[in-house]
């Protein structure tokens, strides 16, 4: 079992929670995820490793409550525990000094791009970052992102907060004000990984994107995370999860998002009858 | 004076249109009687041919005549003295070519029913109590097993009982291998795999799941770290594709991950459990093997109209075991000989809605010793069918040679090791089981548990041969 240590709200539906997993924390890097499951009869979900504390022994995860699983493990205190936790999986971002770079976090995407940006930086890169949301309240760790980067454009697609604009069009400024970015990182939704990725091909600036396809195992064993790019089928979980985002066959991976569907509703209509008082609740 | 003959005493099974929706397991197992009678066949051979056909040599008279005269206990005591894992062998073991092949009644009539037999005893014990055998006093040593599947867990429980201090460690967040993900409920209740893991847990085997060995950490990394010996057993689970257009499709599953949601994540109880599964109304399955009728009994039970196998051999190439094989057939799983699929057929939301299928003819011989199937040009057909799920094979996963240098591999990605002993390129770390073989049995995967448990312990005792690789001459099969 993997003790949770802490708890953040981040935003109403976006929690943070540390979970102490010594030898994951030992080993992790960015870019890389972990697989859990939150209680015995559980399903596998991926969670990008948003944070790790070799130290202390500790990997942060940052999640939106999107369906059963993740409403559940947002119902998950300090005290409880996950009841597995597998990682670090996936094949870490490659790191270099590559001059300016451009990190672009969407929604929960802000927390993978995060310790990115950091490396990068670290690894003496210019970082440009911009981070956007819907609205106000989905967004978080402005300050953090601040603190790693030598620009940051925050953008909300209401106006609620920061420019009232989708992140392609600071996205499109930058590399139109003739900044010589050499990278691009994109996370975020797979719709907006597809937009960042179109926006910057006329540029030809090398896109890197992490794809968040469905999983099993995480490991290669299963096949359910293959997507195409560049026109081979690749694992997401051993391959990936980043990929150049001019290669993706986007609409593939959206169509593959969607196969359980009809699943995901029937699940969280139960949970929701099951567990009255985390609907819609925060904690 | 001559023996009465007593007929092979026939296995009670759930008939075929009730189990084909129940997920419980198909052959129900021997009455106490039946297990007497079929006993009573064996002709307790003093130079037993049956324990030549057996991969681990299981004391094969010696147990039926315990059984024979009712002592449970000692039969069950026999039995696990070369066979940890006898309940899920005696269901799974291919004793057709085995055990059962090499029993002398097999000449005239039929083999004395071996496998039964040790399902029955296996089951007894289960039922009355495992008593934990005694071990060797502690050696001081310890060994890292990696992967929990057949072979892992074998070796694990013999290096045990030598003395050793043993940890496993497993990707997953079960034991067992593909007992767990890939052999469903029907023909392997999970209940008889945990048990077995229990016992292997009850010798002072330490388990650590969830442990990607290759991410979390190395081989080398387990070797500094304090371990005298590393044994690999993670066996063969990378699926393969066809790479014909439309394998992407929603709707087209690898078998692995067709079983694993159902098996390991026991989808077939959702919602109850969370992992969710599609089944189309008519499924095709492509390949023959055990994993293919695996596969297609649980479209079945899962609720498919029609499930149809495409097999691009003829009935006599089939590599399932037979009575799995009968089975699915007696079920209703249509088989399609000598077709091949071609291309998965898509409708606009990305969904499939049929196989495009070309028959084929036998040719030549290939290098398997079968008649190669070659297409017949211009016979293309398509099949309507919601759903595909490949069966076509599989091969070592490499995340475990992730930093591992001096491990040898083969171009099929299998480790190079020695037959006898499991040893790899590496010094002081031993293979087997499906990643030294490919995909193969349980029974031989334990096998080579089990040797390369005596080749460790021996080694680390500093007896037996301590030059670490001799070139074998034909070991080395690439
Ligand atoms: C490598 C990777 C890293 C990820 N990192 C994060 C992260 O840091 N934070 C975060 O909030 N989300 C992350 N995700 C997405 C996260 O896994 C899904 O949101 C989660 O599985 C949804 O489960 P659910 O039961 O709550 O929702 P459901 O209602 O079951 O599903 C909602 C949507 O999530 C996706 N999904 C469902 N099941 C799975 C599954 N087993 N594996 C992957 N996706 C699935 C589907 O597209 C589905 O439509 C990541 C995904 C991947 C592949
Ligand atoms: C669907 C199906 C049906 C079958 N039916 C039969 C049958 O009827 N009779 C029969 O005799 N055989 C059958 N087989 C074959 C048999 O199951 C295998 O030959 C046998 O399980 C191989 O054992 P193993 O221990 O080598 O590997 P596995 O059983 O594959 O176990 C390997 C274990 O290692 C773990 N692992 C992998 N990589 C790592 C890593 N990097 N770190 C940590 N752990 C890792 C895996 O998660 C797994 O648990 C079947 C196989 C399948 C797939
Ligand atoms: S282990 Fe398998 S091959 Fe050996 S005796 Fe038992 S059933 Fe036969
Ligand atoms: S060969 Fe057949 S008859 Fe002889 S001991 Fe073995 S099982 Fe019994
Ligand atoms: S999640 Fe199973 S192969 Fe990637």
């Amino acid at each position: 079992m993997y003790p949770i240590v802490a708890r953040q709200d981040l935003a109403p539906v976006t929690k943070l929670l540390v979970i102490e997993a010594p030898e994951v924390a030992c080993k992790a890097q960015p870019g890389q995820f972990v697989i859990i499951i939150v209680e015995e009869h559980g399903e596998r979900i991926p969670l990008t490793i948003a944070d790790y504390d070799r130290r202390a022994g500790t990997v942060t995860l940052i999640f939106q409550e999107v369906g059963k699983t993740t409403r559940l493990l947002g119902t998950k205190k300090p005290g409880d525990e996950l009841f597995a936790f597998t990682g670090p999986l996936g094949l870490p971002t490659e790191i270099e000094n590559y001059g300016t770079v451009l990190c672009i976090g969407g929604g929960v995407g802000i927390a993978p791009v995060f310790p990115i940006a950091r490396a990068l930086k670290e690894a003496g890169n210019r970082v440009i970052s911009i981070i956007g949301a819907r609205t106000k309240d989905l967004l978080f760790w402005e300050d953090r992102m601040r603190g790693v980067s030598d620009e940051l454009v925050v953008t909300t697609d209401d106006g609620s907060y920061g420019r009232k604009a989708l992140v392609t069009v600071p996205e499109k400024e930058i590399l139109e004000s003739g900044e010589p970015v050499k990278r691009i990182w994109a996370i975020g939704p797979a719709i907006m990984m597809k937009f960042v990725s179109l926006t910057s091909r006329p540029f030809e600036v090398k896109t890197i994107v992490s794809l968040n396809s469905i999983m099993v195992d995480g490991t290669g064993m299963c096949g359910a995370c293959r997507v195409e790019v560049g026109g081979k089928t690749r694992f997401v979980c051993v391959d990936g999860p980043e990929f150049d985002g001019h290669e993706v066959n986007w609409d593939l991976l959206m169509e593959r998002q969607r196969i359980y569907l009809d699943e995901e509703k029937r699940a969280l209509a139960r949970f929701e009858e099951m567990c009255p008082s985390c609907r819609g609740e925060q904690h | 004076m001559p023996k009465e003959r007593i007929p092979r005493q026939e296995m009670p099974r759930q008939a075929p249109e009730e189990r084909r929706r129940n997920f419980e397991e198909v052959a129900l197992g021997y009455t106490l009687e039946q297990a007497l009678t079929e006993a009573q066949r064996c002709l307790q051979c003093k130079k037993p041919q049956c324990v030549e056909g057996c991969p681990v040599q299981v004391r094969i008279p010696e147990f039926i005549g315990a059984l024979r005269d009712k002592e449970f206990r000692r039969a069950a005591d026999l039995l696990k003295d070369k066979n940890n894992l006898p309940a899920i062998c005696g269901r799974v073991c291919p004793q057709e070519t085995q055990c059962e092949a090499r029993c002398v009644l097999a000449r005239k009539e039929e083999p004395v029913a071996i496998g039964r037999l040790e399902r029955f005893v296996a089951d007894w014990e289960r039922q009355n109590g495992v008593r934990v055998p005694p071990k060797a006093p502690p050696s001081g040593k310890r060994v890292a097993v990696i992967g929990a599947g057949p072979a892992g867990l074998t070796c694990a429980g013999d290096l045990a009982r030598y003395g050793h201090g043993v940890t496993v460690f497993e990707a997953l967040h079960a034991p067992g291998g593909v007992l767990m993900y890939g052999i469903p409920e029907f023909r392997l209740p999970k209940d008889v795999v945990e048990a077995e893991v229990e016992y292997v847990r009850s010798l002072g085997v330490e388990l650590r799941l969830n442990w990607v060995i290759g991410k979390i950490k190395s081989v080398h990394e387990l070797l500094e770290e304090g371990f005298d010996a590393v044994f690999l057993g993670t066996g063969a689970g990378l699926p393969m594709f066809m790479g014909i257009p439309g394998e992407n499709l929603s709707g087209v599953y690898s078998a692995n991950e067709f079983l694993t949601r159902n098996n390991l994540m026991k989808a077939y109880l959702f919602p109850e459990y969370d992992t969710p599964i599609k089944v189309g109304r008519k499924v095709a399955v492509v390949g023959a093997g055990n994993v293919a009728m695996d596969a297609s009994r649980t479209a079945l039970r899962l609720g498919a109209e029609e499930v149809h196998i495409v097999y691009r051999r003829s009935r006599a190439e089939v590599p399932a075991r037979k009575e799995e094989f009968e089975n699915a057939e007696e079920e209703g799983v249509i088989v399609h000989f000598l077709t091949n699929p071609v291309e998965v057929l898509g409708n606009e939301k990305g969904w499939v809605r049929g196989l495009r299928c070309q028959r084929q003819e036998l040719g030549e011989p290939d290098a398997s010793g079968r008649r190669r199937p070659v297409p017949i040009p211009g016979s293309e057909f398509d099949m309507d069918v919601d759903m595909v799920i490949m069966a076509l094979g599989t091969r070592p996963n490499p995340m475990v040679f992730t930093q591992s240098a001096g491990l040898e591999r083969t171009r099929h990605g299998t480790v190079v090791a020695d037959e006898n002993t499991g040893r790899t390129k590496l010094e002081r770390v031993w293979a087997g089981g499906d990643i030294v073989t490919g995909a193969a049995t349980v029974i031989s995967a334990m096998g080579a548990g089990k040797r390369a448990a005596a080749d460790i312990d021996a080694y680390l005792r500093g007896e037996g041969n301590q030059v670490w690789w001799v070139e074998p001459a034909a070991t080395a099969a690439s």
